[in-house]
């Protein structure tokens, strides 16, 4: 038996063959080596993320995420919901919070669930995978485990929003976080404390549907990581790492910059320290090839 | 439809607060703002909202109907929750600016074309079909939005990023043919009608 | 007491004073050159041995005369003040004013011996020329208090005053107690939400509430202890804190006589007009009210919908325009914002809310202040109950069946119009104030001699015009400088702003309320308490002839040589706190328990015939004597820093304790009040041959720090003058420089000594070294 066990929500994002399947990967690894064993949800749906809102409205879409915490309760009783994507954890969480607070809504929730068969406690708790890593495993722990410190890489943390805000991790300020910081310290890299944009959004949804006002702040973040002298950006948001990451291109294009900044999720530096290879950091996942841990995986 | 998107308001008075209370999401919280701007500035794409969201408060609580409904503003708003956890008196202003967005677009009076309410709802339809997001093919239909020929050409102009999301298996051609989808697609589509028809229902008629 | 004078100097040598200073030749200077009759050295001489030492030989030796050489005098103050035994007691400083301030090096070493050997010199002269205070015996305790005004700051001074055991006599101009207040529908609320109160819109927020004024004037009436005087009003007023003789007069013209011990003035304040803004209509639309008539349709609505005036219609849309006439550099308008009209508007949009149901109010507003602990939550208790509040600038009122208010919205920056049934106008509080006693002399100051000409004419004119609008005294004083209170600003009775609410310039006389500076029913009351324990304070002091603020306690009070006196009446004009009157033959007539023990009229004194027991022209003229002045060729210049006791001389105490160096060639002696430095001193000191001459006191103006409010400027005033002397000396003008200092200057008050070691660098030493 695992020493850690959760319900988990991966959201769409992170499928086989989806836009942050890398953030799944990697996600496994790391919790193999950490001990953690994640018990998807069965049948879990889209949570509508934060672009749901408009055809959604606010009953539709607390529904959604009803039912995948009934679906938890039910296959799951008793084990916490844990979710990899801001947006899955933020639209769960909300639902959650909101549907204890207001009965009428929690009344017609429980009505739309009764046409899928299902039923709503509306009793568990709903985490991040950062806050595991923070609350329950803890920086020590993860220190310990470390095979490989990623020593000479120097890593800007970039929060973004939705992991940061409105919920964020208990005890961090929402205009500086430094949890993110910590955890690259915990696997031997080089944080930077001064990173200015760590909490500037990157346009999330807007990115598809608003390119040219998303891409200037996107560019701002790249720039500010550059600005600090960052090998490379670490996050914990898939749309985050999505849209900073595989937009360079187009931003140079755009702004005759020349960005090559790699972007990568905080569960591969975990993987890579831990001493894990390549392929299973999901370092092959990268659209700009993160080569100093591809470097520290092959040794 | 016609006579409440040209319903006449006197103004400084309560009608479209009232409103806005009754029919839009959080809209309770609209006159507890105290216009300090906090929002306004701390909004990531603050430059472009023709009216930041202090604003958009000032302007329900003057009677602005229509000015409000049918603005550009509020679809704006990038999720970010930045105004959320700034604002001092503590309201959900994402989610209000979300609530009129969903309003507008409930009374047929957003923008025509506007992008972003667009994307949310081919975001919506992709995702009710399988219950699960169709990244491919949102990402297509996000394309040839506007008519075939552009979706050619918006194709063409991220061609490279969509075969390096391949290269990297983050982008599957396998998805074109069926995909993801969850197992009980009818439960989840005759929940989801069910919340439309009680929300609808708990819908105020002002006119 | 025998007549015999014993003096004794004790020397500390604890806190590092021994280790720093060569303490034998202390004692050596001590005895030698002070002349002391006692030397002692004691290692800790704050402590309870050091203390029972001096003691003993007050008791069994009959030491009348006592230096303590020791840590600077704002400490230790218990320790070494012997109050059961008549004697008279002066500090060295030798702890922050030598051993602190000075590096401790070798080099330092002479100089700052030289420093600590001056300071004892300085004191044992000064100690010579001071003899032990005792009270004058002028008045006896006195408990009555004398309210004047019976709205609710005065309902709440007496009732305080008469619960702490005194007796009160509440006059009222009118015919009823309460004041405004009686009038009102609700008061604003008292009390904040509590805490932890989420900031939802369906949060439990502070209502309008009962305004509680029947009940204080039921409590007023029957309270045994206090008289109240209906119809009545203040004719005359004698006298002096503890011995006051008021003269209370009604309208029917019987007067009573009554012996008070203080007084409180809580006369409250008059709405202003704001008929003269004819683009309001108030005057010719009955539908445009002020905030006070519209709690009189609140009252009169009962359970029913409020009403308005012109045709009984139940009001179904209310504006209220805040800040009417408010925030105004406009003739005929008022300067300042009276801060609770936006309170006022915020209930009375909630009374429309309860009475007319669907009602929409409108607060238009530019700035909004809800000052006070309830006040923003009583603001979000308005929005709550879904009052609009609008930032924006009201141009016009249109009248009509239908009133149309025509402003420009400043937050969506556009002209619009809302339409009423009723428009109430926030307008300001106008203190109900007294004649301002320096009004004519105030206005003089900083003029030319040409526009002090025009001015004086002008006001002749204004005197002599019969038809002229003439303020009514409220207290009738017999003063020398006039009948009222004096103002600081604005028409507001004054009160010492910084440091001491309630404290006028008129010793014993308080103002509370807003008389003093517009505010609510709640600041009212708390202010009436502040003003009664003031009052209650000032009985008891004044019965053991004891000085008040800021020299609290102090026996010390000033007397004059009337053989000497030249009645040139400087004294009687410049004292700040109008204590010296004038008696029958036109000598000073000094009134103890008036004064605050400034010192103000020593300073002004031209032939130098004003004197405390304890601190006089010879006392500082004395320390400015006794330091000893080097030979030109030692090439050790002497700065006397004549400095504020309450501001300047803690700076530097505290900048020593900070590390700050100050120059060793700085002798700095304590004045009272910049405004009790004679020019006799600042003459001497150059005779002396002192090389500069720092004066520093605090602040003045309109912003004023000084503790005495107008001493820092008399002496500002009378210093323009030392340019002749240094001219006739042929001295640079440079050598004399008066700065303000604030308490918080720890490293400016040091630096400006060594600006002047610089000065005196490039002018030279002083010529007068003999």
């Amino acid at each position: 038996m695992a020493k850690y066990t959760y319900s988990y929500y991966p959201g769409c994002s992170s499928q086989k063959g989806a836009s942050s399947s890398n953030l799944m990967k990697s996600v496994q690894t790391m919790c193999e080596e950490l001990d953690v064993e994640l018990k998807e949800i069965p049948d879990w749906n889209c949570c509508s993320a934060s672009i749901g809102y408009a055809s959604g409205s606010e009953l539709p879409r607390i529904t959604l995420s009803a039912r995948n915490i009934a679906l938890s309760e039910e296959h799951n009783p008793g084990e916490t919901i844990v979710a990899t994507c801001a947006a899955c954890w933020l639209a769960t969480r909300e639902a959650a919070e909101r549907l204890s607070h207001d009965p009428q809504l929690k009344a017609e929730a429980d009505q739309a669930l009764a046409e899928a068969g299902l039923k709503l406690k509306n009793e568990t708790p709903i985490k991040h995978m950062a806050e595991v890593l923070v609350e329950d495993i803890g920086f020590e722990n993860i220190q310990a485990g470390v095979k490989k410190p990623l020593e000479g890489i120097k890593i800007a943390g970039y929060v973004g929003c939705q992991t940061n805000r409105p919920f964020g991790i208990h005890g961090e300020s929402f205009e500086n976080p430094v949890y993110l910081d910590k955890m690259i310290e915990a696997v031997g890299a080089e944080s930077v404390p001064t990173y200015e944009k760590k909490v500037q959004c990157c346009g999330g949804a807007l990115a598809f549907s608003e390119p040219e006002k998303s891409q200037e702040m996107i560019k701002g973040i790249i720039e500010a990581a550059y600005d600090n002298g960052a090998d490379m950006i670490a996050t914990p948001c898939p749309l985050c790492q999505a849209n900073v990451e595989i937009y360079q291109d187009q931003i140079n294009e755009r702004y005759n910059t020349k960005f090559n900044m790699p972007v990568v999720y905080y569960s591969q530096l975990i993987s890579v320290a831990y001493g894990r290879s390549a392929e299973d950091a999901a370092l092959d996942g990268q659209i700009i090839p993160a080569k100093q841990l591809e470097e520290i995986a092959k040794k | 439809m016609s006579d409440l998107n040209t319903r006449m308001i006197e103004k400084y008075r309560n009608d479209f607060l009232k409103e806005v209370e009754a029919n839009v999401e959080e809209g309770e919280w609209v006159k507890m703002c105290m216009q300090c701007g906090v929002c306004s500035g701390s909004c990531p794409l603050g430059k472009h909202w023709a009216h930041p969201p202090q604003e958009i408060f000032m302007m329900i609580r003057a009677g602005k109907r229509e000015e409000v409904l049918t603005s550009d503003s509020m679809w704006m708003c990038t999720s970010c929750y930045n105004c959320i956890v700034r604002c001092p008196r503590e309201l959900p202003i994402t989610h209000i600016m979300h609530g009129l967005a969903t309003y507008s677009k409930k009374l047929g009076l957003v923008p025509k074309g506007q992008p972003t309410a667009t994307f949310a709802e081919i975001f919506w339809n992709n995702m009710m079909k399988k219950g699960r997001v169709n990244e491919l093919k949102l990402g297509l239909s996000l394309y040839f939005k506007d008519g075939f020929g552009q979706g050619i050409k918006n194709a063409m102009a991220n061609q490279k990023l969509g075969m390096s999301m391949m290269k990297a298996k983050r982008m599957s051609p396998a998805e074109f043919f069926g995909g993801h989808g969850i197992k009980d697609v009818g439960g989840l589509q005759k929940m989801i009608k069910k919340a439309q028809e009680l929300e609808e229902a708990r819908m105020k008629k002002f006119d | 007491m025998s007549e015999e004078k014993k003096f004794a100097a004790y020397i500390c040598t604890g806190c590092g004073i021994g280790d720093r200073l060569d303490a034998a030749s202390l004692e050596n200077v001590a005895t030698r050159e002070g002349r002391m009759n006692v030397v002692k050295q004691h290692e800790m001489l704050c402590s309870k041995e050091g203390v029972k030492m001096i003691q003993d030989d007050i008791d069994n030796d009959g030491v009348t005369h006592i230096v303590i050489a020791a840590c600077s005098r704002r400490a230790k103050v218990d320790a070494f003040s012997f109050p059961e035994s008549k004697v008279a007691v002066t500090r060295a400083n030798l702890r922050e004013g030598v051993i602190w301030a000075r590096p401790d090096t070798d080099e330092a070493r002479e100089t700052t011996q030289e420093m600590a050997e001056d300071y004892i010199r300085m004191s044992c002269g000064e100690i010579k020329q001071m003899n032990p205070p005792k009270p004058s015996g002028q008045q006896e305790r006195n408990p009555n208090i004398l309210v004047v005004g019976g709205g609710v700051t005065g309902m709440t001074a007496a009732l305080e005053a008469a619960a702490a055991g005194y007796t009160v006599h509440l006059v009222e101009k009118s015919g009823e107690l309460g004041g405004h207040a009686a009038k009102l529908h609700k008061r604003v609320p008292f009390k904040a939400a509590p805490v932890g109160t989420p900031n939802s819109p369906d949060a439990n927020l502070p209502m309008p509430e009962e305004t509680g004024v029947p009940e204080m004037i039921q409590a007023v009436e029957s309270n045994d202890n206090i008289k109240v005087y209906l119809n009545s009003r203040i004719t005359k007023t004698s006298g002096a804190p503890g011995r006051f003789s008021v003269d209370i007069s009604t309208e029917s013209g019987d007067t009573v006589t009554e012996n008070i011990g203080s007084i409180i003035q809580a006369t409250g304040f008059t709405p202003w007009d704001p008929s003269v803004l004819s683009e309001l209509h108030y005057s010719d639309s009955p539908d445009v009210i002020t905030q006070l008539e519209l709690e009189e349709l609140a009252n009169a609505a009962g359970d029913g919908p409020i009403k308005r005036p012109s045709d009984g219609k139940e009001v179904k849309a209310v504006v209220f325009v805040q800040d009417v006439g408010q925030n105004s550099d406009k003739e005929g308008e008022l300067p300042y914002d009276s801060g609770v009209g936006d309170l006022v508007s915020i209930k009375q949009a909630l009374y429309f809310k309860h009475h007319n149901g669907d009602c929409d109010t409108t607060i238009v507003y530019d700035n909004l202040r809800t000052p006070g602990a309830p006040g923003e939550d009583f603001y979000r208790s308005g929005q709550k109950n879904g009052v609009i509040f609008t930032k924006g600038d009201v141009k016009e009122v249109v009248p009509g069946d239908t009133l149309t208010v025509k402003m420009h919205d400043k937050i969506l920056d556009e002209d619009a119009e809302i339409h009423a049934d009723l428009v109430v106008l926030d307008v300001g509080m106008v203190p109900n104030s007294g004649p301002d006693p320096y009004a004519a002399t105030e206005s003089l100051e900083g003029m030319s001699d040409e526009e002090r000409e025009a001015e004086l004419e002008a006001q002749a004119e204004e005197a002599a015009d019969e038809t002229a609008v003439s303020v009514e005294s409220i207290l009738n004083l017999t003063y020398r400088q006039g009948t009222d209170l004096p103002q600081l600003k604005w028409g507001f009775t004054d009160s010492h702003f910084i440091c001491f609410p309630y404290e006028t310039r008129r010793t014993g006389i308080y103002a509370a309320g807003p008389v003093r500076r517009p505010m609510d029913i709640k600041q009212a009351m708390d202010d009436a308490t502040g003003a009664a324990m003031k009052a209650i304070q000032e009985i008891e002091l004044a019965a053991q002839g004891r000085a008040n603020h800021p020299r609290t306690g102090d026996l010390s009070f000033p007397t004059f040589r009337r053989e000497g006196c030249t009645q040139c009446k400087r004294c009687t004009v410049e004292c700040p706190f109008g204590a010296i009157d004038e008696d029958e033959e036109r000598y000073p007539q000094y009134n103890e328990s008036r004064c605050r023990r400034c010192g103000t009229c020593m300073g002004a004194c031209p032939v130098r015939v004003i004197s405390f027991e304890n601190y006089s022209v010879n006392t500082v003229g004395a320390q400015i004597k006794e330091c000893l002045i080097p030979e030109e060729w030692d090439e050790k210049p002497r700065i006397l820093v004549l400095a504020c006791e309450n501001d300047a001389y803690p700076a530097l105490d505290q900048a020593a304790i900070a590390g700050q160096e100050i120059s060793p060639w700085a002798r700095v002696i304590p004045v009272r009040c910049l405004g009790s430095v004679s020019l006799s001193w600042v003459t001497d000191a150059l005779n002396n041959g002192y090389d500069g001459i720092i004066m520093m006191g605090c602040k003045r103006g309109e912003d004023y720090q000084c503790h005495f409010v107008r001493g820092s400027t008399m002496a500002n005033e009378r210093m323009a003058k030392v340019g002749d002397t240094l001219e006739s000396l042929n001295l640079e003008p440079e050598r004399v420089v008066v700065h303000e200092v604030a308490i918080t200057d720890i490293e400016r008050a040091p630096a400006l000594i060594k600006e002047m070691e610089e000065t005196i660098e490039k002018v030279g030493l002083s010529p007068f070294k003999f």
